[in-house]
């Protein structure tokens, strides 16, 4: 879809977060890796909350993980939206060990728990944003 | 240094609350702060200080132009989202300790109903710029859709279920029933609230607040001035704000059935000096029912998890052990931003809240919550009047 047509938010991409918005583009889950401690964090920022070290690389996520908790959401509180209601956003505890929120399809609600284990793909959203997703694993 | 008795809410103002107010954003604010200013027995001159809330666009200069206020001293906000208008009396009191100030007005009001929908505003809210990145292009817009699965998650570890949400619904909306200015007013059932259509699984329509039109106001006054004054004061005995851990994103928190207001309460029943059973009345911040379900956790009126269990029964009801939101709170009085809890909990503290007024109230308790897990508290205990 081209961008002129596109009715959801877009991001505000910023220089900490283009890597990973960058990666989504090309199919990789790009988590950011303190080059000091070594800690893992997520959604993207700046500095590391443990030792304080701005110096970081990106690493590809396995893109596995497990459900933590999840949502069906059923009003559209954005127009953009409404044609995909009802739609599942999940919670998913990353093999990595963060957190992050994003849909999860394929999945009936009543078939929702805790563990649940999924995969990320790839949702082209416009030429410039794809969108990261989760299906059920296996 | 304490702030236990040194400030106390002298005067209380609030509008009538409505779907669409036709007036302005700032002078819904003028007409509550002017009649919290004379239920103070103050001349607008008088008042030295001023914090109002970061996000209804008036700000101090709106107001001491509009009262021709000659000598401000203090002014702030506390952009909080809901834990604003508490967070707001602690750092009057704050102020008024330090000897910067005396009387401090803090005023909230919106057209949250004929105005912008909350769901569009949230994404201009600099607090919320990492969800406005990450996770509202994948969906999640509006805190509802970011709150529902800190419940859902409640839910599946703990048990708690939509019948125990609804009795905090149903019980809220007969205390408005009373409140002679509340924009629900017709009886709510639990089947009612079953039957009502799905917002975000597991919240339902009626586990949802309102969107008001309206405004109130508060006077903070130091407590020796207090004494005298007007009106009877309700004095601040304990006042704390709490942040969550990564309070940017529900998403991120290493417990998400953890509100910042777990960090707050100890804190303020300790300076208090008072123990759960003192409390008389509770005015606890209700944007969803399971808010108020996981505060009354984290206040520690019981264990995490029992939350669903204690609010059944009649416990929160009037005439119960804990009667919470005697007005009607923000799912059937009005979205005040939790000002209006402040105003009816000084109201039960002075014996001047009519048919939800609980027998002989003394101590009570008030709370804020907002931006996706800020908590505030004030415990207060009804003053002496000379």
């Amino acid at each position: 879809m081209s961008t002129d047509t596109y009715d959801k938010p877009v991001p505000e991409i910023t220089p900490e977060s283009k890597p990973y918005w960058d990666g989504l583009n090309e199919g990789r889950l790009r988590l950011q890796r303190c080059s000091a401690c070594g800690k893992v964090r997520h959604y993207p920022r700046p500095l590391c909350d443990a030792c304080y070290a701005f110096e970081h690389e990106w690493i590809d996520a396995s893109g596995r993980g497990r459900v933590h908790s999840w949502t069906v959401a059923h009003h559209p509180f954005h127009p953009g939206f409404k044609p995909d209601l009802p739609y599942v956003l999940a919670t998913v505890d990353l093999e990595e060990g963060v957190r992050m929120n994003a849909p999860l399809r394929g999945v009936d609600p009543s078939a929702l728990k805790v563990g649940l284990a999924v995969h990320v793909v790839f949702e082209r959203a416009t030429d410039g944003l794809t969108l990261p997703a989760f299906v059920p694993a296996g | 240094m304490s702030l236990k008795g040194v400030g106390a809410v002298t005067g209380i103002g609030e509008t009538r609350y409505s779907r669409a107010s036709g007036k302005t954003v700032l002078a819904l604010q003028l007409e509550a702060s002017l009649m919290a200013i004379r239920d103070a027995g103050l001349d607008p001159k008088q008042i030295d200080g001023l914090v109002p809330y970061a996000g209804s666009g008036v700000v101090a200069e709106d107001l001491a132009t509009a009262f021709g206020l000659p000598d401000v001293r203090y002014a702030a906000s506390t952009p909080m989202g809901g834990a604003s208008c508490v967070a707001a009396v602690q750092s009057a009191i704050a102020a008024i300790a330090a000897g910067i100030c005396r009387h401090v007005l803090i005023p909230i009001g919106r057209n949250g109903s004929s105005g912008a929908r909350i769901g569009m505003r949230v994404q201009h809210m600099p607090q919320f710029r990492t969800i406005g990145e990450f996770e509202m292009p994948i969906g999640a817009i509006a805190p509802a859709q970011l709150y529902a699965p800190m419940a859902r998650r409640h839910m599946e570890l703990y048990g708690t279920t939509s019948r125990q949400l609804a009795e905090i619904a149903v019980t809220v909306r007969r205390h408005a029933i009373l409140n002679g200015n509340a924009m629900m007013t017709k009886p709510l059932t639990v089947e009612d609230h079953q039957a009502s259509r799905m917002i975000a699984d597991p919240l339902r329509l009626y586990d949802c607040s309102l969107e008001s039109d309206g405004a109130c106001a508060l006077v903070v006054s130091a407590a020796d001035l207090a004494r005298t004054m007007r009106a009877r004061p309700v004095n601040v005995l304990g006042i704390a704000e709490g942040h969550p851990d990564s309070p940017s994103a529900i998403t991120q928190r290493t417990d998400m059935t953890r509100l910042g207001i777990a960090k707050a309460a100890p804190r303020a029943f300790e300076m208090a000096g008072v123990s759960h059973a003192d409390i008389d009345v509770a005015e606890i911040y209700d944007c969803f029912t399971y808010i108020v379900l996981c505060q009354l956790e984290d206040l520690g009126f019981c264990a995490k998890g029992e939350g669903g269990r204690f609010v059944m029964g009649g416990t929160i009801g009037l005439g119960g052990k804990l009667p919470i939101n005697t007005h009607g709170g923000l799912l059937s009085q009005a979205h005040m931003v939790g000002m209006n809890h402040i105003v009816e909990l000084v109201r039960q503290l002075r014996g001047e809240a009519g048919a939800a007024q609980v027998e002989n109230a003394r101590i009570g308790l008030v709370t804020g919550y907002g931006d996706m897990g800020d908590g505030s508290i004030a415990i207060m205990q009804r003053g002496a009047h000379a």
